[in-house]
C-alpha cells in the first residue's frame, strides 16, 4: 500500500479509508470520480438544511467507532454504491466473493482515489456528505495505517467479533436493493447463535431453527422465489455437497435468468449483474458460499458482462441459458467421467478402498469401477453429526458393492486391511492443501502412517486461489445443537447455553497438507498435489 | 516389416554402444517414417505407434516407450495444414531430425549442470551402469575435481563392474561394494548420484532395482541423492507403489514373451517415490520434483 511517507491531514485519513474500502475498481475510475462529483454536489445544494444533524450524527459515529480500541486497519472491501448513485451500480469485483479476495492496492490506483476524493472535498467546501460515516471510524485507524506500509485485507466474513465489519455488512445489505424500494425490503442480516468458542469467535455461528427466511417481509420484492427457496434448502441442511450446491445454484440463476426482463434505459449486461448481488449476499447470509459456488458465480457474471450490448433480450437470454447448461455438463457431469476412467486405472482387482463422508465424486467412481466388472471392496468411514456415511453405503451397497461400515474412531484399527484411500474434496487451494469435510486431514494422517496411498478426486471448477496453511482461519460453523445426543430419553447438554463455560463447536471443513496426499486426480489428470498451482496457471491462460 | 524394423534398431544399437537405447529406438522411428509408404496422416501415426510398440517388445526399458511417444508428439505438434501429404512428411521428417539432434546434446546439457555439484574431494555413490552418470564424472574429472566413487556391484547382470571399468579409464578412484553394503559405506560418502530409466509424473524415478533402497537410506543419513535423467525420460505414469508399475517394464522384453508365470521372476527395476529425490537433473534444468509435474504438463499438453 502506498500510505507511507505523505504528510497530509486529516483528508488524507479519509483517501485511505476510502481506498481501503474500494475493490479493484481500475478501469471505471473516472467515471466514478465524475458521478461523485455531481452528487456531492447535488447533495450540498439539497441538503443544506439537514447539515446540523449530520454533523451531529457524525460526531456519535466516531465516538463509538473509536471506543472498540486499538483495532487493526482491516477493513474490508464494502461497496462504494451509494456515492455513485442513480446510475447503475459499477460492476466491478468489490463484491464478488469477498470470501476468496484479498485485493491489494497499487500506488496508481491509490493516488488517483486520493486526488479523487480531495477534489470531491474541495467541491463540497468542507462538507464531507455520505464520505462522513466512512471516514469516521477511519480516523482512529489511519495513524496506525501510516506506520504500515502493506495491510492485507481479511475478508468480511472471518471477522464477525469485528463490530465494525458487522456494522459495514449491515450497511451493505442494507443498500443492496434497486432504488425503487424502500429500506423496508432490505435483505435481512442474520445473528450469530450461542456462545462461540474463542479460536472460532472470528467465523459466524447461525442456528437451523431460525432461517433467514423468517425475517424476510411477504411479498419479497428484492430476491427472486426461486432463491429464497434455495436459500432455505442450503440453510436447512437439504441441498448439501459441493457438487449438488453448485448445481442447485446454477439452475436457481437460470430461472432468474428467464424471469428477468430489462428495465428501460439499463443495458443487459450491467443491470443483471446488479441483480444478482442481493442474491448472493442472501445466499452468503443463509450458508457461507463453498469455493465451488464461488467460481460458478465469478463465471456467470464474467458471462452476462460479456454480452454485447446491441444483443437482443431474447437471444442474450437464450445465450446465458446455454452457457450455464454447458458449464455443467462440462465441469461437472463430463468431469466426473473422465475423472472415473482415470481412476479405474488405479483401481486393480482384490482391493480394499477406504472413503468418507458422502463425496457424490468418489461414489460414481465406485459405482462405474464396479460396473466395469474390478473386484474390490469398500470400507466405508462416517462421523458424526452429519452421519453422511449412511447415504454413501446405501448408494454403494444398491449396487451390490461389498461394504464395511466403521465410525472414524475405529480408523486406526481398520487401515491394515486396506489398500487405498479415496478421498473426495471441497476445494483445492493454490498451495496445495485440500480443504474437505472435518475428519478427512485425520484419515489421511493414519492413512500415511500405514503407508497406504492416498488418493483425491477433485473436478478442476473447485480449485481457488486462496492460500490457506490451517483450518482455523476460514471456515465454517455449524449449528451447535446438532451436537446434542439423545440416548434413550436423556439428553445431557440439552441446557449447554446455561453453561458460562461450556461451548459447542461444530465444525464443517478441515484442510489436509499436501504431504499426505499421494494423488490428486482431475478431470485434467493425475498430477501431485503440489501441482495445482500449475493448473490454475493453465486455466487463466486458456481463459 | 517387424523384422526390418529389429535389425535397424539392433544395428544402431551397435553401431554406438555409448548411446541410449532410446535415442536409437528415436532413430528408428525416424527411418520408419522415411520409409513408410502410407496416404493418410492418420495412418503414419497408427504406423508409428505400431512400431513403437515394436520397439517396446525388443527392449523393454521405460525410456523406448516415453521416448517414442515424446517424439511422436513432437512432430505432429505442427499444424499439419498442408495439402500435400508428401509436404507434410517432409515437415515432419524435419522435424524429427531436430528432435534427434536436441536429445543427443541433452547429455552434455545435464552433465554440464551436474558437475558442479562435485566438490573436491568428494566421496560420490552410485548404482549400476549409467551412462549419464558416467558423463556427469567425466566432466568432473576434466574440471580437474578430484573425488572418489563407490558403485554397487547391482545384481542380478553385475552391470556395476562394468560401471567401475569405465571410471578406472577416467584415473577416478573405484571401489565395487556389494549391493548389501549400501547402508555400511553411506556413512563415508557425500553424496549420492543415480541416473534414471524414466522419471514418473510425480517426480519419482523408475531405475534398476536397488535404486529404493539406497535412496531410503540416503535419506536416513541425510545425504543428498541426485538423479541425472534426459527430458525425454519423462513419462506420464503415476505409480503409488511398487506394484502399481506396469509388469511391461519391471521385466526383461524376452522374459515377458516367454515366461508363463511372472510372480516367479525377480523384476529388473524398481520405483523410487519423490520424497526421497533432493534434486533432478535435466536438460531442461535442475527441477526439484514437484516441479517435474509441470515439465511434463508442459512436454505433453
Amino acid at each position: 500500500m502506498a500510505d507511507a511517507g505523505e504528510p497530509e491531514g486529516p483528508e488524507r485519513k479519509d483517501d485511505i479509508v476510502k481506498a481501503k474500502q474500494e475493490g479493484k475498481e481500475l478501469t471505471k475510475e473516472e467515471k466514478q470520480r465524475l458521478r461523485k462529483e455531481k452528487k456531492q454536489q447535488k447533495k450540498s445544494k439539497e441538503k443544506k438544511d439537514d447539515k446540523p444533524s449530520r454533523d451531529s450524527e457524525k460526531e456519535k459515529k466516531p465516538a463509538s467507532a473509536a471506543s472498540p480500541a486499538p483495532q487493526t486497519p482491516t477493513q474490508p472491501p464494502a461497496q462504494k454504491a451509494p456515492s455513485a448513485a442513480p446510475a447503475p451500480v459499477p460492476v466491478p469485483a468489490s463484491e464478488t466473493p469477498s470470501a476468496a479476495d484479498k485485493p491489494a492496492k497499487s500506488k496508481a490506483e491509490l493516488k488517483a482515489e486520493r486526488r479523487a476524493r480531495q477534489e470531491a472535498e474541495r467541491a463540497s467546501k468542507g462538507k464531507k456528505g455520505d464520505v462522513g460515516p466512512q471516514a469516521a471510524p477511519g480516523k482512529p485507524k489511519a495513524p496506525p495505517s501510516e506506520l504500515q506500509p502493506v495491510v492485507k485485507r481479511l475478508p468480511e466474513h472471518v471477522q464477525v467479533d469485528n463490530p465494525e465489519v458487522l456494522k459495514k455488512l449491515a450497511k451493505k445489505l442494507e443498500r443492496q436493493q434497486t432504488p425503487e424500494y424502500n429500506a423496508a425490503t432490505k435483505i435481512p442480516l442474520r445473528s450469530d447463535y450461542g456462545y462461540k468458542v474463542s479460536l472460532f469467535s472470528h467465523l459466524h455461528q447461525y442456528s437451523r431453527k431460525a432461517p433467514l427466511t423468517q425475517q424476510l417481509g411477504i411479498p419479497s420484492t428484492v430476491i427472486h422465489p426461486a432463491i429464497v427457496r434455495l436459500g432455505l434448502q442450503y440453510s436447512q441442511g437439504i441441498v448439501a455437497g459441493s457438487n449438488a450446491r453448485s448445481v442447485a445454484l446454477l439452475h436457481a440463476f437460470k430461472q432468474v435468468i428467464r424471469d428477468y426482463t430489462t428495465p428501460p434505459n439499463e443495458e443487459l449486461s450491467r443491470d443483471l449483474v446488479n441483480r444478482l448481488k442481493p442474491y448472493i449476499s442472501f445466499l452468503n447470509q443463509c450458508r457461507p458460499l463453498s469455493a465451488s459456488m464461488g467460481n460458478a458465480i465469478k463465471y456467470i457474471k464474467k458471462e452476462i458482462s460479456n454480452i454485447p450490448s446491441q444483443c437482443k433480450e431474447e437471444e442474450a437470454k437464450r445465450k446465458l441459458l446455454n452457457c450455464i447448461d454447458c458449464y455443467i455438463n462440462e465441469k461437472i457431469v463430463l468431469a466426473a467421467k473422465a475423472i472415473a476412467k482415470y481412476s479405474i486405472e488405479k483401481i486393480s482387482d482384490g482391493d480394499v478402498i477406504l472413503v468418507y463422508g458422502c463425496s457424490s465424486l468418489v461414489n460414481h467412481i465406485l459405482c462405474e469401477a464396479f460396473e466395469k466388472n474390478r473386484k474390490f471392496r469398500v470400507i466405508v468411514v462416517d462421523s458424526r453429526p452429519r452421519l453422511e456415511g449412511r447415504e454413501a453405503l446405501r448408494r454403494l451397497v444398491q449396487k451390490g458393492i461389498n461394504c464395511t461400515y466403521v465410525l472414524i474412531s475405529a480408523v486406526s484399527y481398520i487401515l491394515p486391511e486396506v489398500s487405498k484411500v479415496f478421498l473426495g474434496a471441497h476445494a483445492l487451494l493454490a498451495n496445495g492443501y485440500v480443504m474437505s469435510r472435518v475428519g478427512t486431514s485425520q484419515i489421511a494422517l493414519v492413512a500415511k502412517a500405514f503407508n497406504v496411498p492416498v488418493l483425491v478426486c477433485c473436478e478442476t471448477y473447485k480449485f481457488c486461489e486462496r492460500v490457506q496453511t490451517d483450518s482455523f482461519v476460514s471456515n465454517e460453523l455449524d449449528d451447535p445443537d446438532d451436537l446434542i445426543v439423545t440416548r434413550t430419553g436423556t439428553t445431557q447438554l440439552e441446557h449447554w447455553q446455561e453453561v458460562p463455560s461450556l461451548g459447542l463447536l461444530n465444525l464443517v471443513y478441515d484442510v489436509t497438507p499436501p504431504d499426505f496426499v499421494d494423488l490428486v486426480i482431475t478431470d485434467l489428470g493425475m498430477i501431485p498435489c503440489t501441482s495445482v498451482p500449475v493448473v490454475l496457471r493453465v486455466k487463466n491462460v486458456d481463459q | 516389416r517387424e523384422k526390418q524394423l529389429v535389425e535397424y534398431f539392433r544395428a544402431q544399437m551397435r553401431k554406438d554402444p555409448d548411446m541410449a537405447s532410446a535415442v536409437a529406438a528415436i532413430r528408428t522411428l525416424l527411418e520408419f517414417l522415411k520409409r513408410d509408404k502410407g496416404e493418410t496422416i492418420l495412418g503414419l501415426r497408427e504406423s508409428l505407434k505400431w512400431a513403437t510398440d515394436c520397439l517396446t517388445g525388443e527392449d523393454s526399458s521405460v525410456a523406448v516407450s516415453s521416448g517414442g511417444e515424446l517424439f511422436l508428439r513432437f512432430i505432429s505438434l505442427t499444424s499439419l495444414e498442408h495439402q500435400d501429404l508428401s509436404r507434410c512428411k517432409k515437415v515432419m521428417e524435419e522435424r524429427g531430425e531436430l528432435f534427434l539432434e536436441k536429445i543427443s546434446m541433452s547429455r552434455t546439457k545435464v552433465a554440464k549442470l551436474c558437475h558442479t555439484f562435485i566438490k573436491d574431494g568428494a566421496k560420490i555413490l552410485t548404482h549400476s551402469y549409467s551412462r549419464v552418470v558416467l558423463r556427469v564424472l567425466e566432466k568432473a574429472a576434466a574440471e580437474k575435481k578430484r573425488f572418489s566413487v563407490y558403485v554397487t556391484e547391482s545384481q542380478p547382470d553385475s552391470a556395476g563392474r562394468q560401471m567401475a571399468e569405465a571410471l578406472r579409464k577416467l584415473n577416478v578412484p573405484v571401489t565395487v561394494v556389494l549391493d548389501a553394503a549400501v547402508g555400511y559405506v553411506l556413512e563415508k560418502v557425500d553424496l549420492v548420484i543415480v541416473g534414471a530409466e524414466g522419471v514418473v509424473e510425480s517426480g519419482g524415478i523408475i531405475n534398476k532395482i536397488g535404486t529404493y533402497q539406497m535412496a531410503v537410506c540416503s535419506k536416513a543419513h541425510n545425504k543428498p541423492f541426485y538423479v541425472v535423467a534426459e527430458s525425454f525420460k519423462f513419462v506420464r505414469l503415476y505409480p503409488l507403489n511398487q506394484q502399481d508399475v506396469p509388469d511391461k517394464f519391471k521385466y526383461k522384453a524376452d522374459t515377458l514373451k516367454t515366461v508363463q508365470n511372472l510372480s516367479e521372476e525377480h523384476p529388473m527395476i524398481d520405483y523410487t517415490p519423490p520424497s526421497l529425490i533432493t534434486l533432478l537433473f535435466t536438460d531442461l534444468g535442475v527441477l526439484t520434483p514437484s516441479a517435474v509435474s509441470d515439465e511434463l504438463i508442459k512436454l505433453y499438453l
